[in-house]
């Protein structure tokens, strides 16, 4: 199975074959992944640099990709990623491998869980989350594309089967009791822990925009607007905007994710890490259960 | 490069005035602003006309702090009208403490966070050579911005990539608390930097090390300021 990261790299070595707009900028993770290209620039163990020198190559015209693992994307250099690209209003691709947990044996330096959280206290960012291998190319190509600030989380963690990649959230089943959003690489344990529950439930690998007209026209369809939202990323991080687009809706909101109040200092697996928050299927399904009843509860 | 209306040395004083009022001698204790007139009047293939031509060459102002000499400069040149001068600071002036270059025309980057500028000009000088471009880069930094670490990142990167239209400017008004044993261009020396030390008030002596040649390397020109008359 090709990974996640490998498609990105293809996809963008294809793209650099025909698009001279496209340079990458590394710093060392995944240098070895790409071919030996005057526009793939690996700047040595050196993020801040690494940031500033992406946003240098958009101010000269190009179109950088600047991507290394999470923590070291967006968490070390995040003034650089708030000012070299936003505060100047220059364009750029960051992509990031590692997720919230994708190694969990290197511990807490090399997770990620709050990157996106850190995006959404920065305007004009797109933020897009596959949840297959097959989902990036298309997410990768259609970045390239554009001239404006798009992340891209990639993660080993991942769906069973593509979808069809689109802005807006995909109904993958409808039900009457509620409404769930899975992101990425979340779809398939929510399919497993939503097996009996009649919910709706919506697929989202675009997460800014919000697809708040989305969220809504399912909760219309539903007999009650109830809503849970499971992320692999920090627990919540969404939940300000769906508050908002249910703002003119009596509603219930829960959030699921990485949890926010401790520091879980173990190593293990990642499925170790989904159960300790609770965003394995069984945590899932707990949460279901509780938020939209069971059959078996009801009877 | 032909600009109607130039202004001339002559007309910094009252350019500046109208940015800080009367005291008189405020403009000529701008550490930056021989620099900045010495590259806007006799070194920079650029004008009012061709701020968005790719081939221009390119000067960031790192240190944004104290933004009156470039913006004094700017007006001189013609690309700001003087009379935005008066509106600096004000709600809906262009013209802040730190220059914002989705509101000036002619500023080439938003800066007043220090360390940001040098490794954006790294960037910017890879950018233009990737495409084939002659255009340089200068970047203005302070001796004390170079605190920041990320300065030395970009420094030994641009060293590495041998960025010969790279142009790195160090106003060195020894403003920093720690400072620089054996001076700052040292620091830029050994990472493989052409290096030139000059009297930062001293026009013939700036214009004659911003356009040396430095074949296959980056240049970095210190331009000194005396103490007792830092800005």
């Amino acid at each position: 199975m090709t990974s996640m990261r490998e498609v990105f790299v293809d996809t963008v070595e294809d793209v650099m074959r025909h698009d001279p707009r496209v340079a990458v900028v590394l710093a060392e993770i995944s240098r070895d992944a790409f071919t030996p290209n005057e526009r793939v620039v690996n700047v040595g163990i050196r993020e801040q640099a690494m940031v500033g020198v992406g946003a240098g190559l958009a101010l000269s015209g190009l179109r950088p990709v600047v991507h290394t693992y999470a923590p070291f994307l967006v968490e070390r250099p995040f003034e650089q990623v708030k000012l070299d690209f936003g505060h100047q209003d220059l364009g750029g691709v960051l992509v990031s491998i590692g997720g919230s947990y994708d190694d969990p044996v290197w511990g807490r330096t090399h997770q990620a869980p709050g990157d996106v959280a850190l995006f959404d206290t920065l305007p004009g960012w797109t933020v897009r989350v596959p949840g297959h291998p097959d989902e990036v190319g298309p997410i990768v190509r259609d970045a390239l594309e554009r001239d404006d600030r798009v992340y891209i989380r990639l993660s080993l963690r991942q769906n069973a089967a593509p979808h069809p990649v689109v802005e807006g959230f995909t109904e993958v089943r409808r039900g009457r009791q509620g409404v769930v959003v899975a992101v990425g690489p979340m779809l398939d344990t929510v399919l497993e822990a939503t097996r009996d529950a009649d919910v709706t439930v919506l697929y989202a690998t675009t997460v800014r925009p919000f697809d708040a007209a989305g969220l809504q026209a399912a909760v219309r369809r539903a007999d009650r607007a109830d809503v849970l939202l499971v992320e692999p990323y920090l627990e919540g991080t969404s939940a300000h905007l769906a508050a908002e687009a249910l703002a003119d809706v009596p509603h219930r909101l829960r959030s699921l994710g990485v949890r926010r109040d401790s520091e879980l200092r173990a190593y293990g697996t990642a499925e170790d890490h989904d159960s300790a928050h609770d965003l394995d299927v069984l945590g899932v399904a707990a949460a279901v259960r509780r938020m939209f009843g069971h059959p078996a509860a009801a009877a | 490069m032909a600009v109607k209306d130039k202004s001339g040395y002559a007309d910094i004083p009252a350019l500046f005035r109208r940015m800080t009022g009367d005291e008189k001698h405020e403009w000529a204790a701008a550490s930056t602003l021989d620099v900045l007139w010495v590259l806007y009047d006799r070194v920079l293939d650029v004008s009012p006309d061709r701020v968005d031509d790719p081939d221009r060459d390119r000067f960031l102002l790192s240190k944004g702090h104290g933004p009156m000499a470039y913006y004094a400069v700017l007006a001189a040149k013609g690309y700001i009208d003087p009379s935005t001068l008066d509106t600096w600071t004000a709600w809906d002036s262009p013209l802040g403490q730190h220059p914002d270059r989705v509101l000036v025309n002619g500023v080439e980057i938003s800066s007043g966070s220090l360390g940001h500028g040098l490794p954006i000009a790294v960037g910017t000088a890879l950018g233009l050579r990737l495409q084939g471009r002659g255009a340089r880069t200068f970047v203005l930094v302070g001796d004390a911005e170079l605190d920041e670490g990320s300065n030395h990142e970009a420094i030994a990167l641009a060293g590495r990539l041998g960025l010969d239209r790279l142009v790195t400017v160090v106003v060195d008004n020894a403003s920093g608390t720690h400072g620089w044993p054996g001076g700052v261009a040292k620091r830029f020396e050994v990472e493989g930097w052409q290096t030139s030390t000059v009297d930062g008030r001293d026009h013939e002596a700036l214009h004659e090390a911003f356009t040396q040649d430095h074949p296959g390397r980056p240049l970095v020109v210190v331009a000194e300021i005396g103490k007792g008359e830092r800005r």
